[in-house]
């Protein structure tokens, strides 16, 4: 079922926790809220869910308003960070929970609601753990039950909220995967909340990237990253090398590092955003830019050498990173201290007071 | 050796031995013999004595009245404390911590005063008790005074043992318990109540032996009616000051007699609610 966001909005008390959220997200796809902590994205999943209610704004589940619904009418499934399993009770009666909470019209006979536990166990694939309670269990064991329990309603909507946030890093991979697959095969409509963005883009079909309440942009994973609308979407996805300095004649320039800007014909100061595999690392500067730096550090591990960078005879904030390939390092054999030239493929051009970027494709 | 003076504070034998030996006697001296004594001067005039002191018809009385106040008090005090201790832990609205501040007032204030309070408002020149004396309702000098003043000074705590668990133990559970479509009594009676039930249990037991036990505040407003009005405690007091020191010392053997079951059952509550504690999720650490 989709869900249908309208001009929504939310306060508690002066502070104003969601500005003016319209947001599609669509039927049977995996959407991932994406954002800093504080920047209202738990907060649109509990008012989704009804567990908040918005200030002002519509909701609707398909075709139907459903902003004045209590939670238990709007069949959602909701998996909470820290899990909140039923502590006193075994797996099997945390996953009997909900179908046996429906009311006597509606509630399935007590053979078919184990029939559904047991289907359920089998989905998770820990059958054996059904009489065990949840302190004799780990994180991720946790989080599948509790997954179960969620859909043992057969929920319309499913909500997780930073599902993946209290496990560690391998747990959390492993079940990322398996929730992609589980989603892949029963395709309900899923929303989920991380501040992860390796997470946010490795699962989802579409990533909604919010910022103090707001909704700074809503596209496909390849596409967010490929194109960031703002600058807080590109400081927020990934690493990003900046230089600013001012542009005359097609040129941005800062201390002895210039770079050539071909299309771009308005002049004042701007900034330069590069992403580190939109670049090339070369011994002698190139014609379309001379950016001169010093190797501050290098990092093998990993499919990449990392290159950090420390700009020469100019300035910036943060350092640069640059990856190479393993094969380019060892024909090229760079060290600490040694000197070396940025050459960039595609870069973004942000204006003084301008939050679109202007892109700038140097082939 | 330089290093052996490098002891922790305590780590001295001698020490030691003379902090145990000063925490044991004065546990024996202020609590263990005074307790003792209350029972070997009960039995002190025989078995059979102390059944008859028992069984005098005054204190059959006194007894039947101090049960009756408590049958009252604690099932009043258990609704009462369950449903505060739910709004102040799963709500935020404005004079919250007022309220919980002032849970603690019955805590605060002298039961004599909490007496003298109810006595100057409803007794017969009272505010509220003039105006209903004119409907013939006498609440201060008989059982109704006595059980308002009772709920009065027990009333906190049933609220004051579930606060900090509830707090502690937050909405997740019945948060998702909503989500999965649990009406309010079923959430409160399947998700809630297991939790909390030990700490419950805990309060109820405290609340009773402080009902039964109570003194300062009933006998402001009770009178002291012997065969009407009168509850154990006072009774006590009566027979002491009778000079039947074995009747005095035979109920006040049924009152300690109460305050040691109370602590076994007490003891069995914390036991049972540390081992609920202990299940908790052991990996709840933030992000």
């Amino acid at each position: 079922m989709s869900i249908k966001i309208e001009h929504l909005n939310k306060t508690f008390g002066s502070f104003r926790a969601l500005r003016d959220i319209s947001l599609d997200i669509p039927d049977g796809k995996l959407t991932a809220l994406l954002g800093p902590s504080g920047s209202g994205k738990t907060t649109l999943l509990r008012i989704i869910a009804g567990l908040e209610n918005a200030s002002d704004g519509r909701i609707l589940f398909g075709e139907r308003d459903i902003s004045r619904l209590p939670v238990k009418e709007r069949n959602v499934g909701f998996v909470f960070q820290h899990y909140a399993l039923f502590r006193h009770m075994t797996v099997a009666q945390n996953i009997a929970f909900g179908p046996e909470s429906l009311p006597k019209a509606q509630r399935p006979p007590k053979a078919e609601i184990r029939k559904t536990v047991t289907r359920l166990l089998e989905m998770i694939q820990l059958p054996e753990l059904a009489n065990r309670y949840p302190a004799q269990l780990s994180g991720g064991q946790k989080q599948r039950v509790a997954l179960a329990r969620a859909l043992a309603t057969r929920p319309d909507i499913l909500l997780l909220d930073e599902p993946f946030g209290a496990l560690d890093a391998r747990v959390r991979k492993d079940l990322r995967r398996w929730l992609r697959g589980l989603h892949d095969e029963f395709h309900f409509t899923s929303v989920f909340v991380t501040h992860d963005q390796e997470e946010a883009l490795e699962l989802s079909d579409q990533v909604v990237v919010m910022s103090q309440g707001q909704v700074e942009q809503v596209d496909s994973p390849t596409r967010l990253y490929a194109s960031p609308a703002s600058r807080f979407v590109f400081d927020f996805l990934g690493h990003v090398n900046i230089i600013s300095g001012s542009v005359t004649d097609g040129w941005l320039q800062q201390g002895n590092a210039r770079v050539s800007l071909p299309g771009v014909s308005v002049s004042g100061d701007a900034q330069l955003y590069l992403r580190p595999h939109e670049v090339r690392l070369s011994v002698e500067p190139g014609d379309r830019a001379c950016l001169p730096f010093t190797i501050e550090a290098i990092n093998l591990i990993g499919a990449e050498v990392r290159v950090e960078l420390k700009p020469d005879g100019w300035a910036c904030d943060d350092i640069w990173e640059v990856g190479i390939s393993h094969g380019e390092f060892s024909r090229w054999q760079p060290a600490r201290g040694d000197r070396c030239f940025v050459t960039p493929d595609i870069g973004h051009l942000f204006r003084n007071g301008d939050n679109r970027p202007e892109t700038v494709a140097w082939t | 050796m330089k290093y052996q003076s490098h002891h922790r504070v305590g780590d001295q034998p001698w020490l030691r031995r003379v902090l145990i030996l000063t925490a044991v006697t004065l546990a024996a001296l202020l609590l263990a013999i005074p307790l003792l004594l209350i029972f070997t001067q009960a039995f002190s005039a025989g078995w059979d004595a102390l059944v008859s002191n028992i069984g005098d018809r005054y204190t059959l009385h006194a007894i039947g009245l101090t049960l009756f106040v408590a049958l009252l008090t604690v099932p009043l005090n258990l609704v009462f404390g369950t449903a505060l201790a739910w709004l102040v832990t799963r709500f935020r609205f404005p004079g919250r911590k007022l309220l919980i501040t002032l849970i603690d007032v019955p805590f605060a204030v002298s039961p004599v005063v909490a007496g003298l309070l109810y006595l100057l408002l409803y007794g017969r020149n009272g505010w509220l008790g003039s105006w209903l004396a004119d409907y013939d309702v006498q609440l201060m000098f008989s059982w109704p005074g006595i059980v308002m003043v009772t709920i009065f000074v027990t009333c906190p705590f049933v609220a004051r043992e579930l606060i900090p668990l509830m707090q502690q133990q937050g909405t997740e559970e019945e948060e998702a318990a909503v989500t999965l479509g649990a009406s309010g009594w079923r959430l409160f009676r399947r998700v809630t109540l297991p939790n909390i039930k030990w700490a419950l249990i805990y309060g109820v037991v405290l609340t009773n032996a402080r009902a039964v036990g109570e003194f300062g505040a009933v006998s402001v407003v009770s009178g002291n009616i012997r065969g009407k009005t009168n509850t154990l405690p006072l009774h006590v007091e009566l027979l002491y000051q009778d000079y039947n020191i074995a009747g005095a010392f035979a109920a006040a053997s049924l009152l300690a007699a109460i305050a040691i079951l109370t602590l076994a059952i007490k003891g069995v509550a914390e036991w049972r609610q540390a081992q609920l504690l202990a299940r908790e999720p052991a990996d709840r650490n933030p992000q």
